[in-house]
């Protein structure tokens, strides 16, 4: 096997370990690369269908092609679609676009609080109805215990550090000093009522990685992240005041990965164009620790 | 058949190859620092890394540390101290790597063999200056537990002892001594300076009494272990999947191949409940069709018999070596938990698929894996020892032992939802009598007996106690069958109980049998039906999907009455003994005057006549 076969079936198998061990399961969808790449894996895992409904944080603040998207791929692929948003925070205009306040302040309340909220279920959640194609508001949804996310090791510091199988505390706290041991493929499937557990398939894939295997697969993925003839690109997608689009003329899935392999972002962090991991010297962690995904 | 979505296939073969490597040590021998070193002086860090670290530590007035690329936590870098293993990805001309740094704090040792497990080669770094210390004997061992064959020694901080050719020789020499004693044969010993890069990307003219390798060097040499495809096939059922909503009807074994391949149409066998079957399909998703699949493929198949298997259970090939299966196994277990392993206490193994409870049954020898002393007197298992002991477990698991075919012979342990230890299968353990079978033992020789006898109850109630237990797939119709029967005897004046709970107590979440729980429902319905017999009644009762394990438990736990099995529909056993086959539910009545001549046959009911 090569080395996107090894990676592929570690994935499959942590995909199902998590569907064999919790009932109340959610994957994140972000609409970015990883988290496509994830999505497209769970349909390896599960013979095509996708038996885990998809959560997508919604700050408002996305790309529109992001949604179109979005919806676009959740009908072909009969996906259970789910969204959420800080409904509070975006009416009284709290946020960073909106001059309100800071980076950090604003990513933890239109993604993390959000998050936080929509996974337990006591802010509404928007469900698609693949009869009628809409988004029905839905309230009381039942808390989900297992969170899959797209996260890579080769991210940052403190994702360098993650399980596969993450336990997070009553509060969505992550103990990163004292995690549970991982043994083999032997990972923490037992918890105790009320915590959680964060599962991250793709721990082992660096950036290159995901490019590579979106090719081999042919996975459709956003066109944000090709030139269209301006010289610019995303190479990560967040929202668009946070997240700056690089100069490059790669204009497809090949070209990315040339410049990934050793053309001019071979040795550039693919974070470097998101602001909020800048603001204090490890404001990821920070961040993460918290419930940031 | 295969799905191909999106006229794709798999375009061109990438002939990459990626390796997992740990470093390991006793604490502050400087791991991270050469991982640090590795990466900024063969420029895989990303730009403006190294600078944002160095003018971090000046804006804090701190020295730098290469250690800082990899501590990435806060309360790493206050205290100088790695906790947690650190993956990082490194690429050199040969290969693609992820090195996992590992903390060598005693106290952060789960984190160690977290990095260790996953590695397939190792460094190990030993400092210079302070020799061969208690986590450098400690972390070699484990390496020897966890499987990693593979270890290149990094004397480190030879800045420190002048570069002395001495002080090298004599660290290789007493830590080489060691590693024979664990059987551990490294490939090279490497005198560095990870903080003054001294032979890390290249051999330096430091030290020219050395004439061996440089860090670098010595992880290309390191060499990629052939994929396990010609061992016996093992494939541990991860689940079974049929989503018959998305209008796909197809019943697929899903799992990881751990070793051996299997083509379509070879004859396989499930183990521990020795079903057997044959490949129909090699299943995938974006794949063209396959007719053969092989070690290390996370896939699925379709089997031409359906036949009725848990997730779990062991799929193995008939003309294989099969593994073995029995309820004691003789481990080396190494426990990471504050609390000690003792005897007694129902813990939980997770085997490859297998997830069963399980207790401690003897303790042999334990191991101080710092200086390797043993202790055979000790009846429990600390944190950080090193047991050779024997396992007990409630129902038979299939696995192997470890030196044949290691994937499927380790395991971990459960207790209180956290994995608290981890091992290695050595051997199985033959003991005559079970758990159960000790329990019931007991129980009889405690029994208070009152003047009425069994014979007695008989005479008097003008019947023969039994249990009658209803089995078969799930669904509605044994209820309703086991409550008319009920009722049937109840008219003819029998002392009768339906038992209605029994199903219910099991659940009816699928995951229940995973926590034992389910094995645990089971124990009680054998003690409950136990008291209804011997009080000299017919006990009625169903249990759905119950396999042969569970109805001898039940049937052991019932002695010294009897227990009469009816079966509706496919016989889901593969050894037990069915006293009534019955086809259909079609017609109640039918079964229940079936029913009812087994027990008039069998004599519970003795002036039953047709
Ligand atoms: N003189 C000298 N000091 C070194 C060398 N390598 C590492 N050190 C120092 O040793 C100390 C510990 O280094 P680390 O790399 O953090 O050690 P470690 O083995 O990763 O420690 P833990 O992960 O906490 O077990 C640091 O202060 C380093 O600067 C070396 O080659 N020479
Ligand atoms: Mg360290």
């Amino acid at each position: 096997m090569d080395h996107l076969e090894v990676l592929e079936s570690q994935s499959m198998f942590i995909l199902r370990e998590a569907y064999r061990s919790f009932g109340d399961l959610v994957m994140l969808w972000s609409i970015g690369k990883d988290s496509t790449v994830l999505l497209w894996l769970a349909r390896k895992a599960f013979f095509g269908h996708v038996p885990i409904p998809l959560m997508h944080i919604d700050t408002t603040f996305k790309v529109p092609a992001m949604i179109e998207y979005r919806d676009r791929f959740a009908k072909q692929w009969k996906i259970n679609m789910i969204v959420g948003k800080n409904e509070e925070v975006l009416e009284s205009k709290e946020t960073f676009p909106d001059g309100k306040t800071n980076r950090l302040q604003c990513c933890a309340s239109l993604k993390s609080e959000a998050l936080k909220h929509t996974l337990s279920g006591d802010w509404p959640r928007w469900v698609l109805n693949h009869k009628s194609g809409e988004y029905e508001k839905q309230l009381n949804g039942k808390p989900f215990t297992g969170v899959i996310v797209g996260a890579r090791a080769d991210e940052e510091g403190s994702r360098s550090k993650e399980r596969y199988f993450s336990p997070r505390d009553r509060h969505n706290d992550w103990d990163v000093a004292d995690q549970p041991p991982e043994l083999w493929n032997q990972f923490k499937t037992d918890f105790a009522p009320g915590t959680h557990v964060r599962v991250h398939p793709l721990l082992d894939w660096t950036e290159l990685n995901i490019w590579e295997y979106i090719e081999r697969e042919n996975i459709p993925i956003i066109d944000l992240y090709f030139d269209n003839g301006e010289g610019k690109r995303y190479r990560s997608l967040g929202c668009y005041p946070c997240t700056s689009s690089v100069d490059s003329t790669a204009k497809n899935v090949r070209e990315v990965i040339a410049e990934l392999r050793g053309g001019k972002f071979a040795n550039i962090a693919e974070r470097s164009g998101r602001e909020q991991d800048k603001e204090d010297g490890s404001g990821l962690e920070t961040l993460r620790r918290d419930g940031y995904m | 058949m295969s799905q191909v979505e999106e006229k794709n296939i798999k375009s061109e073969k990438t002939s990459s190859e990626q390796m997992n490597i740990v470093v390991i040590g006793h604490v502050d021998h400087g791991k991270s620092t050469v991982v640090g070193r590795l990466l900024a002086d063969t420029g895989s860090l990303p730009e403006g890394k190294l600078e944002d670290v160095k003018e971090r530590c000046k804006r804090n007035s701190k020295p730098f540390e290469y250690a800082f690329l990899l501590d990435a936590l806060k309360d790493e870098q206050a205290q100088g101290i790695t906790i947690d293993s650190a993956r990082c990805f490194f690429r050199s001309a040969k290969r693609e790597y992820i090195i996992i740094d590992a903390p060598g704090h005693i106290e952060f040792l789960k984190n160690m063999i977290s990095g260790a497990a996953r590695a397939e080669a190792a460094m190990l770094v030993i400092d210079a200056h302070e020799g061969v210390q208690e986590n450098s004997r400690r972390h070699g061992y484990m390496l020897s537990m966890l499987g990693v064959k593979q270890v290149v020694v990094l004397v480190n901080k030879m800045d420190l002892v002048d570069y002395s050719q001495t002080v090298f020789d004599s660290i290789k020499e007493e830590y080489l001594a060691f590693l024979k004693e664990i059987d551990i044969e490294p490939m090279s010993f490497i005198p560095v300076s990870a903080r003054e890069g001294v032979n890390i990307v290249s051999v330096s003219k430091k030290m020219s009494w050395h004439d061996g390798l440089s860090t670098l060097e010595a992880l290309d040499s390191f060499v990629k272990e052939a994929s396990p495809v010609d061992q016996p096939f093992r494939f541990p059922v991860q689940d079974i999947y049929k989503f018959t909503e998305q209008g796909d009807d197809r019943r697929i074994f899903a799992g990881r191949i751990e070793t051996g391949t299997i083509n379509v149409g070879d004859e396989v066998v499930f183990l521990p409940s020795e079903k057997k079957s044959r490949i129909s399909s090699i299943e995938g998703f974006n794949v063209a069709e396959q007719s053969q699949a092989f070690a290390g493929q996370s896939t699925g198949f379709t089997l031409a018999e359906q036949i009725y298997v848990k997730p779990g259970e062991m799929m193995c090939k008939v003309d294989d070596t099969l593994p073995i299966t029995s309820t004691h196994l003789k481990v080396n277990i190494f426990w990471m938990a504050r609390q000690p392993m003792i005897k007694g206490k129902k813990y939980k193994i997770k085997l490859a698929g297998t997830r069963v409870p399980v207790w401690l049954r003897d303790v042999v020898t334990v191991l101080d894996a710092s200086d390797l002393t043993t202790d055979s007197n000790r009846q429990q298992i600390e944190r950080h020892d090193i047991a050779e002991c024997v396992l007990e477990t409630l129902k038979p698991l299939a696995f192997d032992i470890t030196q044949n075919i290691a994937q499927t012979g380790r395991f971990v342990i459960i207790d209180n939802y956290e994995i608290a230890g981890g091992g290695v299968v050595l051997d199985e353990v033959y003991i005559p009598t079970s758990r159960i079978e000790r329990r019931v033992q007991q129980r009889e020789n405690n029994w208070q007996r009152s003047r009425i006898t069994p014979k007695m109850r008989s005479s008097r109630y003008n019947q023969r106690s039994t249990l009658v237990l209803i089995t078969g797939a799930a669904g509605d119709g044994k209820e309703n069958l086991a409550k008319a029967l009920e009722e049937d005897l109840f008219e003819s004046k029998r002392m009768v109980y339906y038992l209605g709970i029994s199903n219910s107590l099991l659940g009816i979440e699928d995951n229940i049998d995973e926590s034992g729980e389910r094995d645990e429902s089971l124990r009680r319905l054998g003690e409950v039906s136990h008291l209804f017999t011997d009080a000299g009644l017919i006990l009625i009762t169903t249990i759905d999907d119950l396999d042969d394990f569970e109805l001898e438990m039940i049937n052991t736990l019932n002695r010294p009455n009897d227990c009469r099995v009816v079966n509706i529909g496919a016989n889901q056993f593969t050894k037990a003994t069915v006293d009534l086959q019955v086809d259909n539910l079609d017609s109640q009545k039918e079964a229940i005057k079936k029913i009812k001549d087994l027990l008039a046959e069998k004599k519970y009911i003795v002036d039953y006549s047709i």
